[in-house]
């Protein structure tokens, strides 16, 4: 996977609650067999609807997306973050994001930011007002600034280094091999296979 | 120290742990199926890897089969999607219950009714409502696609320890009251976010009083309100159910598992991050009227008043105002069926509601059985006969409409009844309306036309 450090860029504003992933990419587009092609059908049915703010000319581009609480809730689907990731998001701020959408995201090299209610609010209507305004995510410092701004957000240590480092998790798993030998020669007999 | 089953489980799966690192847990069970895995196999062969153990996963396809007889696929990239998994089963030598097995059927279905699922086992799949899983007093939770990549290659997983949540359900439920309405009255509490991440154990008189059937329905939804897992300890109702089926431990080994899952439950004095209590006598049957599960009100109510942009978006949707009482909701499709509400019992109780009745002729209601096995039990059994004289249409095994990745949907503007578990906008079919309740909930809406309290009609 291709390291990431930090993201630079214009934000675009999502300034909805508990965005499901069925939202982001719906079902029926979950039929093709590979990780990428899916940009074109974000926020589908959203889209269709008309005046969707992120086909405003003004967010064409931006590479940081706001959004309210609870992001990526419902569906396991990666393939949302996949979309994402398609449509040239490189990392989503919001108060806050659900469990699976969220570990998918980091599989996929997309940045999930955690800010407080009050700071995301700032940065919606900052660029509600100037969309231009130009924001950088920085995962080294662990910061989100821009003009006036710095905010600092946590962020899980070892999440943080595998995309820093741009590391495989298969590989990093394997380098315990010894250890999963080790627990499967535990295991006791009776536990069930599926044949 | 006195542990949590939650913690029991998490410990008993620890390959390694390091400081600064998640724990690496090894995987009992690995379920796959048609749509999140065709893109970890092809990550797989694209590394030169192999799957480490085969002989503890297990493929089906459930979530684009059609349901009605006679068809193979329900389109052309269906099609390719299930030749791909039955291509990447057969290289790998994964056990795949296709369309057209007897033991065909929704992940979560059959998972229970092979006898995999067990207590005390880490359970994971690609899928969200992997938590049904920890009705067995199991360790269950979904995954995405890169993970599924992961087990497949090392049947392993890092994770980092969740919160401890505990909630406890006492009292009998009323006549009318199901497993569905005690999860929907606590998203009603919690909203979709209350659980964030939490292992959450379901306790009390009325969990232990249950089927396993409805602790599956209670902890299948534990997603719904935010949580990783959801889980109850398992005890003789458990044992029970599990006892003779297929990959159920045998004589001496079945003794040995009896032991082990004996130990599994809350120790006393074993301390929860949170608490929750609900008075099971004071439920009542609930029904969501929004576009998330947290927008959910006892079927007595009313449309309740937007508090925020969300709620407004969600009344649009919805068509809905204000005020509106939830029994004059007038509907026009009703479906049976999904992960959370399509088990035997869960047709035994819609079919009791429809004995003797006809489906409102506004209506069009479909029963979709969670598996090929509860399928036949219920045609063993006439309630086949039941549905199909009240006019519904009875189907094959499959996720169905409750995701509509088959030609089961809502056309825009249509209202559902529904006994799945998401309501998001679009969820079945562009434009669709779902509505999520019990089975008898549902069944009472399919006569009368429009949202109903099943306690008038019992
Ligand atoms: S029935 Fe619905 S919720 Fe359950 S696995 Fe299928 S699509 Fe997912």
């Amino acid at each position: 996977m291709e390291p990431v450090r930090q993201v630079s860029g214009r934000m675009a504003p999502l300034d909805r609650a508990d965005v499901d992933t069925d939202q982001i990419i719906p079902k029926q587009f979950l039929k093709r067999i590979e990780r990428t092609g899916y940009g074109p059908f974000l926020f589908y049915d959203w889209r269709a609807e008309g005046d969707f703010v992120l086909d405003r000319p003004e967010y064409q581009g931006a590479s940081v997306l706001l959004a309210g609480a609870n992001f990526g809730c419902g569906s396991s689907r990666e393939h949302a973050p996949w979309a994402l990731r398609d449509a040239g998001f490189k990392a989503i701020i919001a108060p806050s994001f659900a469990d699976i959408f969220r570990g998918n995201c980091f599989k996929t090299g997309l940045l999930p930011v955690t800010l407080p209610d009050g700071q995301v609010r700032h940065l919606i209507d900052l660029v509600s007002e100037e969309p231009t305004a130009a924001i950088t995510v920085d995962l080294e410092a662990q910061e989100v600034r821009g003009d006036g701004f710095a905010y600092r957000f946590e962020i899980d240590q070892f999440a943080r280094d595998c995309l820093l480092n741009g590391l495989d998790e298969i590989a990093l798993v394997e380098r315990h091999a010894s250890d999963i030998d080790g627990y499967e020669s535990r295991r006791v007999a009776w536990l069930p296979v599926v044949r | 120290m006195a542990k949590t089953l939650a913690r029991k489980l998490w410990d008993t799966h620890i390959v390694r742990s390091a400081e600064g690192e998640p724990d690496l847990l090894y995987v009992d069970l690995h379920l796959i199926h048609e749509v999140t895995s065709p893109q970890a196999f092809e990550g797989l062969r694209l590394s030169g890897r192999r799957v480490r153990r085969p002989d503890l996963t297990v493929a089906t396809m459930d979530h684009n089969v059609p349901t009605r007889g006679g068809v193979r696929a329900a389109d052309e990239l269906s099609r390719k999607q299930m030749e791909v998994l039955a291509e990447n089963c057969k290289q790998e030598g994964i056990p795949l219950y296709q369309i057209g097995s007897s033991r065909q059927g929704i992940v979560h279905v059959i998972g229970p009714e092979l006898g995999l699922t067990q207590p005390g086992l880490l359970i994971v799949c690609g899928d969200s409502h992997t938590s049904t899983h920890g009705a067995f007093g199991a360790l269950a939770f979904g995954i995405g696609t890169s993970e599924v990549e992961l087990v497949l290659a090392t049947q392993c997983l890092p994770q980092k320890l969740g919160g401890n949540f505990a909630v406890t359900v006492d009292g009998e439920l009323p006549i009318g009251v199901t497993a569905k309405d005690v999860v929907l009255g606590v998203i009603a509490r919690t909203g979709t976010s209350g659980g964030q991440g939490h292992l959450v154990e379901y306790r009390g008189s009325t969990i232990r009083g249950l089927s396993m059937e409805g602790r599956m329905t209670i902890c299948n939804m534990s997603i719904e309100w935010g949580a990783k897992a959801g889980m109850v300890a398992p005890d003789d109702t458990t044992f029970a159910y599990l006892e003779g089926r297929p990959h159920a431990p045998k004589g001496a080994a079945w003794e040995a598992a009896l032991d082990d899952w004996r130990s599994l439950p809350t120790d006393d004095g074993a301390i929860f991050d949170h608490e929750m209590t609900i008075d099971a006598r004071r439920l009542e049957p609930h029904v969501t009227w929004g576009t998330n599960p947290g927008q959910v009100v006892p079927v007595t109510g009313r449309v309740p008043s937007p508090r925020s942009e969300t709620d407004e978006r969600a009344l649009r949707y919805m068509d809905l105002k204000p005020g509106v009482a939830v029994s004059d909701i007038a509907i026009d499709r009703v479906f049976i069926g999904s992960c959370t509400n399509a088990r035997l019992e869960d047709l035994r109780a819609a079919a009791l509601v429809i004995e003797g009745h006809k489906v409102h002729p506004k209506v069009r209601a479909m029963v979709v059985p969670g598996s090929t096995s509860v399928k036949r039990a219920a045609e063993n059994e006439g309630l086949d006969l039941i549905f199909k004289a009240a006019g519904f249409e009875w189907r094959n095994a499959g996720c169905s409409m409750c995701l509509g990745m088959n030609p089961d949907i809502l056309a825009p503007g249509e209202r559902c009844a529904s006994t799945s578990n998401r309501n998001f906008e679009g969820r079945q079919g562009s434009g669709g309306r779902t509505h999520l309740m019990s089975p008898p909930m549902a069944a009472a809406a399919a006569i009368t036309g429009h949202l109903v309290d099943v306690r008038e009609m019992l």
